[in-house]
């Protein structure tokens, strides 16, 4: 009697502890899953593409010079606004601000810079078809620099004018002030433009040629901002080469299980794509407007905006060919899908750059997952997001996993301040 | 303990080890979604999804083949097509206008760009500029071709990865 209950209380036992592992061990990745992995890893990033609508974008004096502009605060109305105020370089190239603050309150969230030169569209919303044409679009906006492109003009002849024609040969003459007033631009303050249309039209040109030259540089300089390897990243490396010892060392059971829910069942692969964790595309997750804003129609807007954008690829001021420019060529301008569609932002370093979204609406990670986790109603257009059905358990092992993707950046330490 | 105990106590054991092995054998092909029946997310793309790059058109007028450049196609990249169109005969039709549109038929949207046929590259092969695949997964391009009269409709299925 008391053999046949030790053999049974053992047996039982055994049995128990070979499910438990055969439940709790993580399974193998199939071919498939390997190949979305590889996808994913930074060793799948390519070379930098080349921007064809900028002749100095790979341009080493060109990018100094747009360094030392990312960081002079004199091209702002009150002369403390750089493009590194809102894109602080220790902060990965943002502000950890709900909404961006230059010379007033932005209505948008300020991006990353990192990774930017892999995307064919700029800003939430896609406004802008290239990174020197963004540049040029804070520096003008009434609350964000809040200057004019004559007031840059007379800098650059006055304080960069070597660096200038280093880079682009002969810099105008612009000391006459009545030719070239002060303060004029195609802005909002009413002033300045008058004083803008006011001017004639070669010398107007002359003025938005240095101004282009100085986002082409910035461009040159903004490139550069390229992101590093994470855990995440090493663990695929270890995957790859068969290493098991380096995968369990790069990311812990529960980052591995957030993993898998990531590229299967989460769906979040289906925008999140790509080494850079982005399709650079525009998708309507139904986030709600940000607190005392209105409603945001985003790409709706973005589109129209970059298609009349005196700065886009096909525009007098680019270097490129129609040919290269086939995103803007046929780019979809109408349709359903656009109404409050925003850039999928890249997720490398996500968790160090709280808070979320086009307009900092979520303050935590745990906030983002729960809007996933139950989606509302679009506040306008129509949601792209299905319930999930995921558990508590599983939300956390996905913001475990998006912790995963933190990693210093791959950029030059000279990159990250003024040059000296 | 009599014997009716140990009858009870041996057959439990015997089916609990039955059905944990069973369990552990199905693992392999069922994965760990037995825990969730109700939250499987994406339908699973048609089993016998044609996923040929070459194929008749609905009414037959036109066999209408495809490839991409760079091939794949690729995701999330501007890319062309290039479209070759014969009649029923197999002759080359160098007069055809075509229109592009296409889709995920499972998430219910199109395509992010509006591809078009820029150039006639003769012996009924036309150029396409702007496709772009901004997903993972079953795509489905469908070819609106008219050529004189004759007028038809082709559907390509493809996962793009």
């Amino acid at each position: 009697m008391k053999r046949v209950t030790w053999i049974a209380g053992g047996a039982l036992l055994v049995a128990a502890t070979a499910a438990a592992w055969f439940l709790s061990r993580p399974p193998a990745w199939s071919d498939e899953e390997v190949a979305t992995l590889r996808a994913l890893w930074i060793g799948s990033l390519p070379a930098l593409p080349p921007d064809p609508s900028n002749a100095v974008a790979d341009d080493a004096a060109a990018a100094a010079f747009g360094q030392a502009l990312f960081f002079d605060t004199r091209f702002s109305a009150n002369g403390k606004v750089a493009c590194a105020t809102c894109h602080v370089a220790p902060l990965l190239f943002q502000d950890s601000l709900p909404l961006g603050q230059g010379v007033g309150t932005m209505t948008r969230r300020t991006q990353t810079i990192i990774g930017t030169s892999y995307s064919p569209w700029q800003f939430w919303d896609g406004r802008k078809d290239s990174q020197w044409a963004q540049a040029l679009g804070p520096l003008e906006s009434a609350v964000e620099h809040g200057g004019t492109r004559t007031q840059y003009a007379h800098l650059i002849d006055e304080e960069y004018r070597l660096q200038y024609e280093t880079v682009f040969g002969a810099l105008p003459d612009f000391s006459d002030r009545t030719r070239f007033p002060e303060a004029a631009g195609p802005v909002d303050d009413p002033a300045a433009r008058a004083a803008w249309e006011a001017m004639a039209e070669p010398d107007r040109d002359a003025v938005t040629q240095v101004y282009v030259n100085m986002g082409k540089s910035i461009e040159a300089y903004e490139r550069q901002i390229i992101p590093g390897p994470s855990r995440f990243d090493a663990y695929v490396a270890a995957l790859l080469s068969d290493d098991r010892a380096g995968m369990a060392e790069a990311l812990t059971d529960e980052e591995v299980a957030g993993l898998r829910l990531f590229i299967g069942r989460g769906q979040c692969i289906n925008c999140h794509n790509g080494p850079l964790f982005t399709n650079n595309e525009f998708h309507n997750t139904g986030v709600p407007a940000g607190a005392g804003l209105p409603v945001d129609a985003g790409r709706a807007s973005g589109v129209q905006q970059v298609l009349e954008d005196e700065f886009n690829c096909l525009s007098q001021w680019s270097d490129a060919a129609p040919a290269d420019c086939a995103e803007l060529r046929f780019v979809t301008s109408e349709g359903e899908q656009l109404a409050g569609a925003f850039k999928v932002p890249t997720l490398r370093n996500v968790a160090e750059r709280a808070p979320y979204m086009h307009a900092g609406q979520f303050a935590t990670l745990a906030e983002v997952l729960s809007h996933y986790r139950h989606p509302p109603p679009a506040p306008v257009g129509h949601t792209e997001l299905e319930p999930l059905g995921l558990t508590a358990v599983e939300v956390a092992q996905l913001e475990a996993f998006l912790r995963a993707l933190s990693g210093p950046l791959s950029v030059a330490p000279a990159l990250l301040i003024p040059p000296q | 303990m009599n014997k009716n105990t140990i009858i009870v106590i041996v057959t439990t054991i015997v089916t609990v080890l039955v059905v944990l092995g069973v369990i552990v054998i199905l693992m392999p092909m069922i994965g760990p979604r037995y825990l969730h029946p109700m939250m499987m997310g994406d339908e699973p793309v048609p089993a016998s999804l044609d996923t040929n790059t070459s194929g008749l058109s609905d009414g037959g007028l036109f066999a209408v083949s495809w490839t991409s450049d760079p091939p794949g196609p690729p995701l999330s990249q501007v890319h062309t097509w290039t479209i070759h169109v014969e009649n029923a005969d197999g002759q080359p039709v160098t007069d055809a206008s075509i229109f592009v549109d296409g889709g995920m038929p499972q998430h219910g949207h199109g395509l992010p760009t509006s591809p078009q046929v820029t150039e006639n590259l003769g012996s009924g092969d036309y150029l396409v500029e702007g496709m772009k695949f901004q997903m993972p997964g079953w795509w489905q391009v469908r070819l609106n071709i008219s050529s004189g009269t004759q007028r038809d409709t082709v559907t390509f299925n493809l996962t793009v990865q």
